[in-house]
């Protein structure tokens, strides 16, 4: 399936092959005019919008099979720690819930499903919730894709929300995509930006082919619509104790056994306690390190600061220099600390897309042309085992002094 | 043990690089790989065929091409592979997508297990293998780092942001794969001849019985709206490059100092 060309109302300016994404798209040196590689175009209509002249079109759409025509209000899925307290990006997601609530004129709810309902309900009512639905019982206290499926689905059903935003933690993509495909539902993964579009839609955008573009998706006819959301895209809002909101208590209708489970549970210990996504200052190393002796220096550094951290690139959990809980990027965590020590990492984008919304990146790495040179606000070219121990000495001396 | 592990053929995302004039994908000279988180779901699966003896069964959806990666996981020791091919599922989402692949992994026979990778590198989504287990309907155990069978069980070791969990559940079951115990082993020899032997079946939608109305564009809930890339943050970087050591590191500090990010 490919956009469609109509070549007598094409007036060869080119536009359409600027603006492809995946070059399908080129100029036919007989006709002048524009065409498309089937093969590589993914009808994502960029050209569409970007022709002056209305010559592009995307292929007719058959009439779809809507799960939930009808729906309103946006859902925020709330995920607990292990001491049973709200995530972050929890209220992050809150916050950015009413956002787009006032926005479309629909009221907003949040959505726990949890051993106890303690105070979780005031707290995302401060956060901005007109309404929390709540189910609780001892079968969540932790969390099993089935049992948590089944729950959230019935709510579904019975409340009918337009909208759902899941946290794009790797519980949130365990149990979104189970979701979606049991409602028949869209669902678009792990979105860094949110708003709601003319046609009172959400426009969930998205990273995608390893961050070197962004897409922006609609689910247009079914609902609920549906994303994960990347944390600290969007702040904590500040708790309003005074705000009012309805607490819903809902009990299970046809409750299940779940087939999965859970034999045994234990915390990612870190060296130090402190986890990199909490961690001010980050000291983040790579292949370029050499081996787990050099990574010592990394620890002396973030030693010498506040809630300072080692982490590392894939390559240095898969050498096991550094636990898989500290690692960085896409198959590991997404952290924006204020600064962001590079040591050694080349700047692969499977690693990139996990830091480079720090505020301060600083590369230090032995290849000048290494594409983390292009995001880093400093940098210095040289060896990491010769600077770090340099840089080390120095801060040392200056915080001592 | 019957096990089924679904493969996707991807681009080497680490090799796609932008053209720097009109912020274009360059995809020239970038070459098709198994998708690296299938790589460990397949030796997972090899891993058990060792220990406990299975048939391991590779499946995919895409060109006629990705016949290669399939050819690839025979050589590697998988015993049998199907390749569904078809115009039809062009343009499909998640949802459309995994329908159409629980299709083929029904195709594909009775199973025990059905492995996948805990995302493509091209989409990362992650969302594909949970659906997979839905429409199938059978439950899921996602990024799993271990997979092993006792007593009639599968054990799984699975790990989130900050817990390690060990889970049990019964047959037919989906894992998705973050890592396997060991690097993707290399072909033998042996592998490589049954592999350059072998006939990868390619299927139609139709010969596999796929309703076509739930794929490709007319059974996706999702479109995407626009494409863009990213506006490049264009920092003022500060790099420096003095070859003497001491010198170096002395202009760094500075740096960083003036910029406050080393504080008293």
């Amino acid at each position: 399936m490919a956009i469609i060309i109509d070549e007598d109302v094409c007036v060869s300016c080119g536009a359409c092959v600027e603006i492809c994404p995946t070059g399908a798209l080129s100029m036919n040196e007989e006709t002048g005019k524009s065409q498309v590689e089937e093969d590589d175009c993914i009808t994502c209509g960029a050209c569409v919008n970007d022709c002056p002249v209305e010559a592009i079109s995307l292929p007719e759409t058959n009439k779809k099979e809507v799960s939930n025509a009808s729906g309103s209000g946006i859902w925020v899925v709330v995920e607990l720690d292990e001491e049973k307290n709200p995530l972050g990006v929890s209220y992050e997601l809150m916050g950015q819930a009413r956002v787009l609530a006032d926005k479309s004129g629909e009221s907003c709810a949040a959505v726990i499903i949890a051993e106890e309902e303690g105070e979780l309900p005031q707290s995302f009512i401060a956060a901005g919730a007109d309404r929390v639905y709540l189910v609780t019982g001892e079968e969540y206290a932790h969390y099993n894709t089935e049992l948590f499926t089944n729950a959230f689905c019935e709510l579904v059903k019975v409340y009918k929300p337009g909208s759902v935003l899941f946290p794009a933690t790797v519980n949130g993509r365990d149990f979104a995509p189970r979701v979606a495909a049991r409602l028949k539902t869209g669902l678009c993964a792990d979105c860094t930006s949110l708003d709601i579009n003319e046609e009172g839609l959400v426009d969930w955008t998205r990273p995608a082919l390893g961050g070197n573009i962004l897409a922006t998706i609609l689910c247009e006819e079914s609902r609920p619509q549906m994303g994960t959301i990347r944390p600290k895209v969007f702040r904590i809002p500040e708790a309003d104790t005074s705000r009012k909101g309805e607490v819903v208590r809902y009990t299970v209708q046809n409750p299940i056994d779940a087939l999965v489970k859970l034999l045994k549970c234990e915390s990612i210990a870190t060296d130090d306690g402190l986890k990199i996504e909490e961690a001010i200052v980050v000291f983040a190393g790579g292949r370029g390190m050499g081996s787990a002796e050099n990574f010592h220096v990394l620890e002396d550094l973030a030693s010498l600061f506040e809630k300072g951290a080692v982490a590392g690139s894939r390559a240095a959990v898969d050498e096991k220099w550094v636990d898989h809980a500290s690692q960085v990027g896409q198959s590991g965590k997404t952290i924006a600390p204020t600064v962001y020590f590079a040591c050694g990492i080349s700047g692969a984008i499977q690693h990139t897309s996990g830091m480079k919304d720090s505020d301060v990146i600083i590369a230090i790495n032995k290849d000048p042309k290494a594409p983390i040179f292009e995001m880093a606000s400093y940098g210095i070219v040289g060896d990491v085992n010769v600077i770090l121990p340099a840089l080390y000495k120095k801060i040392k001396a200056f915080k001592e002094a | 043990m019957n096990i089924i592990v679904c493969v996707k053929q991807v681009p080497n995302t680490e090799k796609v690089k932008l053209d720097p004039v009109n912020h274009t994908l360059i995809r020239k000279g970038v070459e098709n790989i198994m998708n690296p988180y299938d790589g460990e779901a397949l030796e997972t699966a090899l891993i058990l065929k060792d220990k406990y003896g299975a048939k391991v069964t590779v499946v995919s959806m895409g060109p006629p091409q990705a016949k290669d990666i399939l050819k690839d996981a025979i050589a590697l020791g998988a015993d049998d592979a199907i390749l569904l091919s078809d115009r039809v599922v062009a343009g499909s989402d998640t949802l459309a997508t995994s329908f159409a692949i629980s299709s083929l992994v029904k195709a594909a026979g009775e199973f025990d297990l059905v492995l996948c990778g805990r995302q493509a590198i091209d989409g990362d989504t992650a969302q594909v293998g949970p659906e997979v287990a839905e429409h199938l309907g059978i439950p899921h155990i996602s990024s799993a780092l271990k997979v092993d069978f006792v007593d009639d069980k599968f054990v799984v070791e699975r790990e989130t942001e900050n817990l390690s969990e060990t889970l049990s559940a019964p047959a037919p079951l989906l894992v998705t794969m973050t890592r396997a115990e060991k690097d993707l082993r290399f072909a033998s020899i042996r592998g490589k001849m049954k592999a350059r032997k072998a006939e990868i079946p390619v299927k139609t939608a139709e010969e596999l019985d796929i309703d076509t109305s739930r794929v490709g564009i007319k059974g996706s809930p999702t479109k995407v709206k626009r494409v863009f890339t990213p506006e490049v943050g264009r920092v003022n970087s500060v790099i420096i490059t003095e070859e003497d050591t001491e010198k170096a590191v002395d202009m760094f500090f500075d740096k960083l100092v003036a910029a406050e990010i080393i504080k008293h």
